[in-house]
């Protein structure tokens, strides 16, 4: 087979094939009880901001779900055309649709456009976690709370992906999103902003050397 | 494909490990856990193995490259870096970004006019082919000039250079395989730079333009020792650049965006022979006696293609050991001394090396910086950014000797590896040949140079606690997640702090060689207080003695560090140099500032020194 186009990620069916192997076509099912391949229906040819959860999660679930809410109005536009958000659940024993229905309603996230919470079969499930999110650190990675507060991102055209913080700003994860863009779609945007990016630096670089006409122009950590 | 049943595991299992249980989990011993349970997390990648059946292409993990003959090939020695006649830089190089002219976005030069560049070089950075071993093909990568490791620059302190970086990668991602990005930003690793010429993270720029970078190659201090270029204490030799782009320093650089620079002076001017009185006469003549050893590791598919990681995941650590860009190598030497120069470029492994016979070697540099005193060591422990210059006496060998270089650190492999590392022929890392005699005008002085002075507690501004932890899954320093467009410190130019680096991370399994961007520190002391259940601050060992760059963090581990920042303001990065980590944003940014740009106060991750004198540093 022609290499090149394996690698170019074109629909060639090796590299498809592969793709189907590597995230499984596991069955998932979202809260309104419908029914998903997971790479064909929800992966393939598609832009993908995948997270886990589980609906009585204490902890930062809430916050993420929160913060998710953000973003998916942030891609406006984009989501549910080419991009895509999902949030699985990492306790499929415990949460059925009507579970995550509840989670998502609670969270009003419910019926966002281009944004669905999953479950389906444990096992199947723990296999997407581990080839979605591992370290590689066989100790951290059999910790299903490891798993929890990293987005992973992909866009299948491109086999493109990196993992970004749940929790962080808004702003940080969908300029995170923007990178799976094809970069002549970046570089476009780059060149148009360009001249206002060059004036942007330079009024950090004076911020730094305390000239005051720069004054609040880097975020600075609130301790 | 769907799975068979009973590949996975029982959903029982799963839950079985708690963080608490992670932390009391396994025996930290350099990089790797001895783990009482990898059931589940080996039975993951199996799985995937056994659906790869015959293909010969590979998106997953292919866990063992095909089997290469070993030591069938010379060590390859990086060309030196050739100047571009300034006229020939077209457009002219400027201080503002030249947007129109192509040039990527961009800080002003800083002190631009007082360090005009005098020697200019345009950099290619392109995709070609390469051929890891001569029983592999060829295969695509990123490199520097089109080359792996890139090319080696050989700079003169005191000498500016501006290295014009094109971004030639394939826009579109064209032939990429889905592993890294058509970005870069480049980072001279250690050099004293200013800040939009310190491959900032998040400065990275687009296929078709070109950035500037601007390195002055003046020593830390310049502002008290303009006479002398910079404090000449503040001296240093050994440097490597490499890609920086955020989110995907790993793969980039794995792809072979990497590349060494070395720095000359009178102590150490590249002839062994000649030079002025100051000379220290060190094996030297760059590919001759004084050879550079730029390791990496990486995996190899079934068809020989390189393996950049599967969707989803960094690149592998890698099990094929690879020197100056070729799978164990060998190379001829006579019976006389070398230096070699040695940085480990990742993207995840750390070393730990011994000559076999072992002939020891001594050690004159830490992280490109020369030790006061030179330090025999028999085993070199090297973690990702790590340099070591040391000198191996071939003379205690006889003509025809084979000595081999051997690796005896476990990584995780997809699962557990026995620690240490069979001594068996996979983990040679190279082979020497004893081939002749020949004459040895080097010496390797019992004093090198002196260090400048710790700074006096007058000096001292504050002491800044930089707490590691993971939480969720999630890296984060002092309770917060890396922005680029965050300054999670502000450190007043021209002062010295004492950095406090702590780990709250895992005892078992990872090391984090954690980098600090533009000055070196030298080390206070190591381990966790008594009171956090750690040992105690005890001194360094001597190789952590010296000036350095990069320091091993381990888990529940402490190390405090003291460093100036003088010269330059603006943005620079805190991080572990694993890359992968890097990736998954274990990072901060900190900022160089001057007079009133953000004036910091007491917080509880930085204590002010109350017998800090404004004014006394240099």
């Amino acid at each position: 087979m022609d290499r090149r186009k394996f690698l170019s990620g074109s629909a060639g069916s090796a590299a498809e094939a592969q793709k189907r192997s590597y995230f499984t076509n596991a069955l998932l099912t979202d809260a309104e009880g419908r029914r998903f391949k997971f790479y064909d229906d929800l992966m393939r040819g598609k832009i993908v901001v995948v997270n886990m959860m589980y609906a009585n999660c204490q902890g930062i679930c809430p916050a993420v779900t929160s913060n998710l809410k953000r973003v998916q109005q942030g891609l406006k536009g984009r989501i549910g055309v080419d991009t895509f958000m999902y949030s699985i659940t990492i306790k499929p024993e415990q949460d059925s649709p009507e579970a995550l229905r509840g989670f998502s309603r609670m969270h009003h996230a419910a019926g966002l456009t281009g944004w669905q919470f999953l479950t389906g079969d444990p096992d199947e499930i723990e296999t997407i976690r581990f080839r979605l999110f591992r370290w590689d650190h066989p100790g951290l990675d059999n910790d299903v709370d490891q798993h929890t507060g990293m987005l992973f991102l992909y866009n299948d055209n491109l086999s493109r992906t990196c993992k970004t913080p749940a929790l962080g700003s808004v702003r940080s994860i969908l300029e995170t999103v923007s990178w799976m863009d094809p970069v002549p779609v970046q570089a476009e945007r780059t060149r148009r902003d360009a001249a206002k990016l060059v004036e942007k630096l330079n009024r950090e670089a004076a911020w730094a050397r305390g000239e005051k006409w720069a004054r609040g122009a880097v975020a600075v950590a609130r301790r | 494909m769907p799975r068979k049943k009973g590949e996975g595991k029982s959903g029982k299992e799963k839950s079985g490990v708690t963080r608490r249980g992670v932390l009391k989990m396994g025996v930290a011993a350099g990089g790797i856990t001895l783990l009482t349970s990898t059931k589940s997390f080996r039975t993951h990648f199996e799985t995937v193995a056994n659906a790869q059946g015959t293909t010969t292409d590979c998106l997953v993990n292919p866990g063992q490259s095909p089997p290469t003959t070993p030591f069938v090939q010379a060590l390859p020695i990086p060309p030196v870096k050739q100047q571009t006649n300034a006229q020939q830089m077209s457009p002219a190089p400027t201080k503002h970004a030249n947007i129109t002219g192509g040039e990527a976005p961009r800080a002003d030069h800083q002190r631009w006019e007082e360090f005009p560049p005098v020697i200019y070089y345009d950099l290619d950075v392109r995709p070609a082919l390469h051929r890891f071993h001569p029983e592999l093909p060829m295969t695509p990568i990123w490199g520097f000039d089109g080359i792996v490791p890139g090319p080696t620059f050989v700079a003169r302190q005191g000498q500016p250079i501006l290295v014009r970086f094109r971004n030639n990668l394939p826009a579109g991602h064209a032939g990429s395989g889905g592993w890294g990005i058509e970005q870069t930003t480049v980072h001279l690793h250690n050099g004293h730079t200013a800040s939009e010429s310190d491959g900032f993270a998040g400065n990275f720029f687009n296929p078709g333009s070109f950035y500037d970078n601007h390195y002055p190659n003046v020593l830390a201090g310049y502002d008290a020792f303009p006479a002398t270029n910079g404090d000449p204490r503040e001296a240093m030799y050994t440097l490597w650049y490499h890609d920086h782009r955020q989110e995907f320093t790993a793969p980039n650089s794995y792809r072979g965006l990497a590349g060494m620079y070395l720095m000359r002076d009178d102590k150490d001017p590249g002839n062994e022979v000649a030079g002025g009185p100051d000379s220290l006469h060190l094996p030297s003549g760059y590919g001759l006696w004084e050879i550079p050893l730029i390791l990496s590791s990486k995996t190899f598919c079934p068809d020989g293609q390189l393996f950049g990681g599967p969707p989803g995941g960094a690149p592998p650590n890698g099990d094929k050991f690879c020197v100056n860009g070729v799978i164990q190598p060998y190379l001829e030497v006579k019976r006389r001394k070398y230096r070699f120069r040695m940085v480990n470029t990742g993207p995840a492994r750390i070393w730990n090396l011994t000559l076999d016979p072992n002939l020891g070697m001594k050690v004159i540099a830490t992280d490109g910086n020369l030790l006061e005193h030179p330090i025999d060591i028999t085993t070199l422990n090297i973690g990702v950014a790590e340099r070591y210059d040391f000198v191996v006496d071939f003379s205690q060998a006889q003509v025809g000797d084979h000595i081999y270089l051997r690796n005896s650190q476990a990584m995780f492999v997809g699962g557990g590896a026995p620690n240490p590392l069979p001594p068996n022929v996979q983990n040679i890392v190279m082979e020497f040949r004893v081939t002749g005699n020949a004459q040895d005008h080097s010496e390797v002085p019992s004093t090198l140079c002196e260090y400048p002075p710790l700074p006096t507690e007058a000096e001292i501004a504050g002491t800044r606690i930089w707490n590691f932890d993971l939480v969720n899954g999630v890296f984060v320093v002092n309770g917060q997640i890396f922005d680029a467009e965050r300054s999670d410190a502000q450190v007043q130019k021209g002062t010295a702090e004492r950095w406090i680096l702590r780990s709250a991370l895992p005892a078992a399994g990872w090391v984090h060689p954690v980098h600090i961007h533009f000055e070196e520190f030298r080390v206070l002391s190591r381990g966790l207080p008594t009171e956090l259940g750690g040992p105690g601050p005890q001194p360094p060992p001597p190789l952590e003695t010296g000036r350095k760059d990069t320091i091993q963090l381990r888990g529940r581990d402490q190390v405090e560090l003291v460093m100036r920042f003088r010269d330059f303001t603006g943005k620079y990065l805190i991080h572990c140099h694993n890359m992968a980590h890097e990736d998954n944003v274990m990072m901060v940014r900190w900022d160089i500032v001057d007079g009133g740009g953000g004036q910091q106060t007491s917080s509880a991750n930085f204590i002010p020194n109350p017998n800090f004198r404004k004014g006394d540093v240099a």
